[in-house]
């Protein structure tokens, strides 16, 4: 195996544990390198523990290597510059400027008791121009709108030069256009730069159309994976979600569009209810 | 090359003029007093006095010693006494993400309280209720709170810093639960621990300051060379932890250090209230939330501000004195309040 055909992330029986409770795994599971790759499932079923264990955030059994490097021989710092982590609503404190904030991102470069050097502020620049905000960077970002933070919570992870790139929802809380314009963006950088992206996403068919390859989370295993229109079938949702869905093949993309299914009996309203009236009236 | 400006550190004028200002708190404070000698008398003293320079003056001997033997040492400790608390309140701030948070946060306070008591009255007297015995025993009992309340916030869980302040909460009821029984059992004690715990710098002397400069400048220089990671740590623990800075032995080592740093100020001139909280929020005004900029802000406008509080303190009601502990809180209350007031929306 090249350097290059080397996975991203190598994880194999991958479990994380909250007492005796297992809430993940155990699970393999592999990343190349370049691929992005979503991790979907219904709420509670591991996404985010999967994601947190891979950055060090959560305690973890099982082998975690990123390009060939086994995480567990490296420390925090070490580990900080293989892996980026964007939480799903980064603290913004007030009155930080966004270079201030996109600064930080250069931590794991500098010494614990030592400070930026040039070429830290390079990579500062670097990182507000690939994300098209120099004219902000003098803002404050706890005024900045939504997708103005998720823009700035990205050049901050690049900061870091990290060669994975976690994203835990990276669209919650946006609307449909700014969705489209932060994934779009995510997208150009990780082919421009050959980052590889694990992302944690809601949005079925935004996960289908910008994720090589889907992970399907159930109670902490991975129950599915591979391209989304494998991964993405009406049986499958309606089982580990239990929604009712239609799939439809958009350019070999699945778009999943939920529909509400007709009641075999549709309940009448109390009104209507004789006997229910009745007994209303008596009591 | 990027010709950048850092964003985040402070300018090097901002440093040389905060160093200026404290400079002239010195003078000022030293230059005046209750005793009649002019400021130009004094000023001319304390210029004869640093190495080097020889200057004439008609101060007489007993003049010259009240200003480098009584006054020089009282404002120069007051300096660094305000230095730590203002830069220990800042760092704590950072620690837990407190904006009230303050050095006596984890017991400091309270421990030193018991441990002076203790030494004061009847129950420990076979130690002898000497200053430096008193003020062993003031430093020790703060170590021993903060420690009591440092272990059980971590036994109680979290790697977040609510636990330990609600054990520090804790720590400081026993304490003083067990402070008010012994100051029961020997009412002549009260008085005198209550001259001391007020803040005193009256007793002042080289020896004082001696004991804090070593622990001022280690402790101020880690807190100020920690200050960029606390600024990492206002991300959030899990930020902070996926940028290689961890969180839990971070805020080990800051609350270890300033912890030191304020027991020995407390033990040298007792319990100075709010300057931990005024002046970094006063500074925090001006420079915005980061501790890059704050933490060494601190230390110079800590020492500004407790130089003048001091000289307050000794001429205000002259040649009665009022203890310097409740002229901050006088002057740091209502200044506090007005702070809250115009910067509700930077605080949020």
């Amino acid at each position: 195996m090249t350097a290059r055909h080397r996975p991203a992330v190598y994880a194999a029986g991958l479990t994380v544990r909250a007492g005796k409770t297992v809430l993940l795994g155990p699970t393999d599971f592999i990343a190349g390198t370049g691929d992005w790759i979503n991790v979907i499932g219904p709420n509670g079923a591991g996404k985010s523990t999967l994601l947190r264990a891979i950055a060090g955030l959560t305690s973890h059994t099982g082998r975690l290597d990123v390009h060939g490097v086994c995480l567990a021989t490296l420390d925090l710092r070490a580990r900080s510059r293989l892996i980026g982590f964007v939480a799903q609503h980064p603290a913004m404190p007030a009155g930080m400027t966004v270079a201030q904030y996109v600064l930080l991102g250069r931590a794991p470069h500098i010494g614990p008791f030592g400070s930026e050097s040039a070429h830290d502020l390079e990579r500062l620049d670097g990182a507000l121009d690939q994300l098209a905000l120099a004219s902000l960077a003098e803002r404050r970002v706890d005024t900045l709108s939504g997708g103005e933070r998720q823009r700035v919570s990205l050049a901050r992870a690049l900061a870091q030069e990290p060669a994975v790139l976690l994203l835990d929802e990276p669209t919650a809380a946006l609307d449909v256009g700014h969705q489209q314009d932060v994934l779009e963006l995510i997208d150009d950088l990780r082919r421009r730069l050959g980052l590889t992206v694990v992302s944690t996403m809601h949005d079925l068919t935004l996960a289908a159309q910008y994720g090589d390859h889907l992970v399907l989370l159930a109670d902490g295993r991975i129950v599915a994976e591979g391209p989304p229109i494998q991964v993405l079938t009406g049986p499958q949702i309606q089982r580990y979600y239990g929604a009712h869905v239609d799939v439809i093949d958009h350019r070999g993309h699945p778009v999943v569009v939920p529909v509400r299914t007709p009641h075999t009996d549709p309940p009448e309203r109390p009104g209507h209810l004789e006997p229910e009236g009745d007994r209303r009236a008596t009591t | 090359m990027t010709d950048r400006a850092h964003p985040t550190r402070l300018p090097p004028l901002a440093i040389t003029a905060g160093a200026a200002v404290t400079l002239a708190a010195v003078v000022i404070a030293t230059a005046f007093g209750a005793v009649g000698i002019s400021p130009g008398q004094a000023v001319a003293v304390l210029v004869d006095a640093l190495p080097g320079i020889e200057l004439q003056h008609d101060a007489s001997p007993t003049v010259a010693a009240i200003i480098t033997e009584v006054r020089l040492p009282r404002v120069l400790l007051a300096a660094a006494v305000g230095a730590v608390l203002a830069t220990a309140g800042g760092a704590y701030q950072a620690t837990f993400h407190n904006p009230l948070a303050d050095p006596y946060l984890l017991g400091v306070a309270s421990g030193a309280g018991l441990g002076v008591t203790f030494a004061i009255s009847d129950t420990g007297s076979s130690l002898g209720a000497t200053g430096p015995v008193i003020t062993a025993a003031a430093f020790a009992g703060a170590l021993v709170a903060v420690a009591l309340a440092y272990s059980l916030g971590r036994a109680a869980g979290g790697r977040s810093g609510a636990s330990l302040i609600l054990a520090g909460v804790a720590v400081a009821a026993l304490f003083a639960a067990l402070q008010t029984l012994l100051l029961q059992r020997d009412d002549e004690a009260i008085r005198d621990v209550y001259a001391w715990l007020l803040g005193r710098f009256n007793t002042a002397s080289w020896d004082e300051l001696a004991l804090l400069a070593p622990f001022a400048a280690v402790t101020l220089s880690v807190l100020v060379g920690s200050s960029r990671r606390l600024d990492v740590l206002a991300l959030g623990d899990d930020e902070a932890q996926s940028l290689g800075v961890h969180p839990a032995r971070l805020r080990l080592l800051v609350v270890v250090t300033a912890t030191l740093a304020t027991a020995a100020a407390v033990a040298v001139s007792g319990l100075i209230a709010f300057v931990g909280i005024v002046v970094p929020h006063a500074i925090r005004l001006r420079t915005g939330p980061s501790y890059r900029r704050i933490l060494p802000l601190c230390v110079f406008g800590g020492a500004t501000f407790l130089c003048l509080a001091d000289l307050g303190a000794r001429t205000l009601l002259a040649p009665a004195e009022i203890p310097i502990g409740v002229l901050t809180a006088i002057v740091g209350a209502p200044f506090f309040l007005l702070l809250l007031r115009t910067s509700r929306v930077a605080m949020s």
